[in-house]
């Protein structure tokens, strides 16, 4: 069996421990290889695949909102009932980073109150640490690991700020959006690509003033079509710009692992169209939090009973297999950057005149460039290939579909 | 290299900052993750109020490098030695910097050494110190290739 990236043997050991320990239920070696994933150590990869085959039991929800909305004390609450009946519990909270030190105060533990000294609610924060694309692998790697270790539940928990955050949530099998009433913007907020993926909408905060106006708002542009590619759900199908390109599904998206596209009138109404629900909450209180696993639940059956999970996960895998090709691309083409002496050598040529940006990045890409229009990708070596060319496997798995001959 | 396809990253130092047990002050606390986040380490808070369990807990989910408890409490040779039993619990005990700061009495804090504690900084102690004292001791993770 092939491996992603080309280990020595003690890295090869270590890792088949390390994943040993973690299907025996040691939360030490949990926490190690969500570490190792983090901080996208040598091996990681060999890592998250071996982990790969024992992923998929686990439900995995998204929670996103504005700062303050409540998402903490929303989570902690959820685990609480979670374990209540008798489900184990991961968490992964996502923080922003500064950007001036790199550093991060990640402080989603100060709200878990509930489930203390309990080791089947495992709570990992994580920090954005300034990388772009790569948060959402690390995220979806992490929830891998502790869906491998055997949790029920998974909770993914982020700031719905911006594209990295919805990134992350859309990895999940239902997205939840926390508003709270009394802040005008926050709806307005909403509007700019959090309303088209989420499944369920929480109004938390609900013993304060503006509830309803919150709710009719939420309700008007659910429900109306809205303005801006909000879902038009009440037609039975969801706005066509759900699923546009973003920088993660990048050209050729509309596989985003966002909302169900099977249910738009171009793909015919196999799969029947999910009506996104509105949940009020005092999560302080613990107020509808019933209401909201049920919510969740109700969101896991119809994506199982659909088939709408099917498409979403086979959605999320395109998105993921992309991303991680993107990646590998990417360390190439820095590497080829760095045999030609490095980027700012390029740069003073073009300051010196001899050149423009334009011609250098076309001298550097072009030899890569070749290969690939001369279809010399080794897809012969595909299925036997040893671990090295497990990257250009990829590739040329890739590539198939548009023919390469 | 690109930050996520190599493993050339430096791994940021991740602490848990932590308040355990009946201890309402958390001032210095919240000063010293202010300065640690701004020496690039990635900062876990606990929040007030904690069970020696649940930073346990936390330190071991979290697979932070450092772990400092604020106490101002005078509780700290009731509460350390719980703290270091649950790390041993959990195999985290060995590769866990544990450093205690607040009003620890200096007759006490050789006592804490001897637990285990690399270090006890008291009020006054410049965050500079402090700083490099963890990179400085930072302990290499075991099953990092050496």
């Amino acid at each position: 069996m092939t491996r992603p990236d080309p280990l020595d043997d003690s890295a090869g050991d270590r890792n088949r421990r390390l994943v040993a320990s973690l299907l025996d239920g040691d939360h030490r070696a949990l926490a190690r290889v969500i570490s190792r994933i983090e901080d996208r150590a040598p091996g990681h990869r060999d890592l998250v695949s071996r982990l790969y085959p024992r992923t998929g039991d686990a439900e995995v929800v998204g929670i996103t909102g504005s700062p303050g909305a409540g998402k903490s004390t929303l989570v902690d609450k959820l685990a609480a009932a979670y374990r209540d009946r008798g489900d184990t519990v991961g968490v992964v909270a996502v923080d922003p980073a500064s950007p001036y030190s790199g550093g991060s105060v990640l402080g989603d533990r100060i709200r878990m109150a509930a489930t203390v000294g309990d080791m089947d609610v495992f709570v990992r924060s994580m920090s954005a640490r300034g990388r772009l694309g790569g948060l959402s692998t690390a995220t979806t790697d992490a929830v891998n690991a502790l869906d491998a270790f055997g949790k029920d539940v998974v909770l993914v928990e982020t700031v719905g700020a911006g594209q990295n955050e919805v990134d992350i949530v859309r990895t999940a099998d239902t997205v939840a959006v926390v508003a709270q009433p009394g802040s005008g913007d926050d709806v307005q907020m909403l509007k700019a690509g959090i309303l088209e993926i989420g499944d369920v909408f929480v109004v938390n905060k609900a013993d304060m003033n503006g509830v309803d106006r919150l709710i009719a708002d939420l309700e008007e542009m659910l429900h109306r079509g809205g303005s801006g590619g909000a879902p038009v759900s009440a037609g039975g199908h969801h706005g066509a710009s759900v699923g546009a390109n973003t920088p993660e599904t990048g050209p050729g998206g509309g596989d985003s692992a966002g909302r169900e596209s099977g249910s738009d009138p171009g793909t015919g109404g196999d799969i029947p169209s999910w009506d996104p629900r509105v949940v009020t909450t005092v999560a302080t209180g613990g107020d509808g939090i019933g209401d909201l696993v049920d919510a969740f639940d109700a969101h896991a059956s119809y994506l199982q009973e659909s088939g709408a999970g099917r498409e979403r996960a086979r959605s999320r895998y395109a998105a993921e297999i992309r991303r991680l090709i993107r990646e590998d691309a990417n360390a190439l083409l820095d590497a080829e950057i760095r045999r030609r002496g490095g980027v700012d050598a390029l740069a003073e040529r073009v300051l010196a005149g001899d050149t423009d940006p334009y011609t250098v990045a076309s001298e550097v890409v072009e030899p890569i460039a070749d290969i690939v229009n001369d279809g010399r990708l080794p897809r012969e070596a595909t299925d036997d290939a040893g671990d090295t060319a497990d990257d250009s496997n990829n590739a040329a798995d890739e590539r198939g579909p548009d023919g390469d001959a | 290299m690109s930050a996520d396809s190599g493993g050339e990253r430096a791994r940021p130092v991740r602490c848990l900052i932590a308040k355990v047990g009946l201890d309402g002050h958390d001032r210095g606390a919240h000063v010293i993750a202010r300065a640690f986040r701004d020496a690039g380490f990635e900062v876990v808070y606990s929040g007030l109020h904690r069970a020696p369990e649940e930073i346990v807990q936390a330190a071991v989910q979290e697979d932070v490098d450092v772990l400092g408890l604020s106490i101002l409490s005078g509780a700290h040779n009731t509460l350390v030695p719980k703290v270091i039993e649950g790390l041993e619990e959990y195999g985290a005990r060995s590769d866990t910097l544990l450093i205690v700061g607040g009003i620890i009495p200096e007759a006490d804090r050789d006592g804490l050494r001897d637990m285990g504690v690399a270090a006890v900084f008291g009020p006054g102690t410049p965050m500079q110190e402090t700083i490099d004292f963890v990179r400085e001791n930072v302990r290499p993770r075991p099953d990092d290739p050496v």
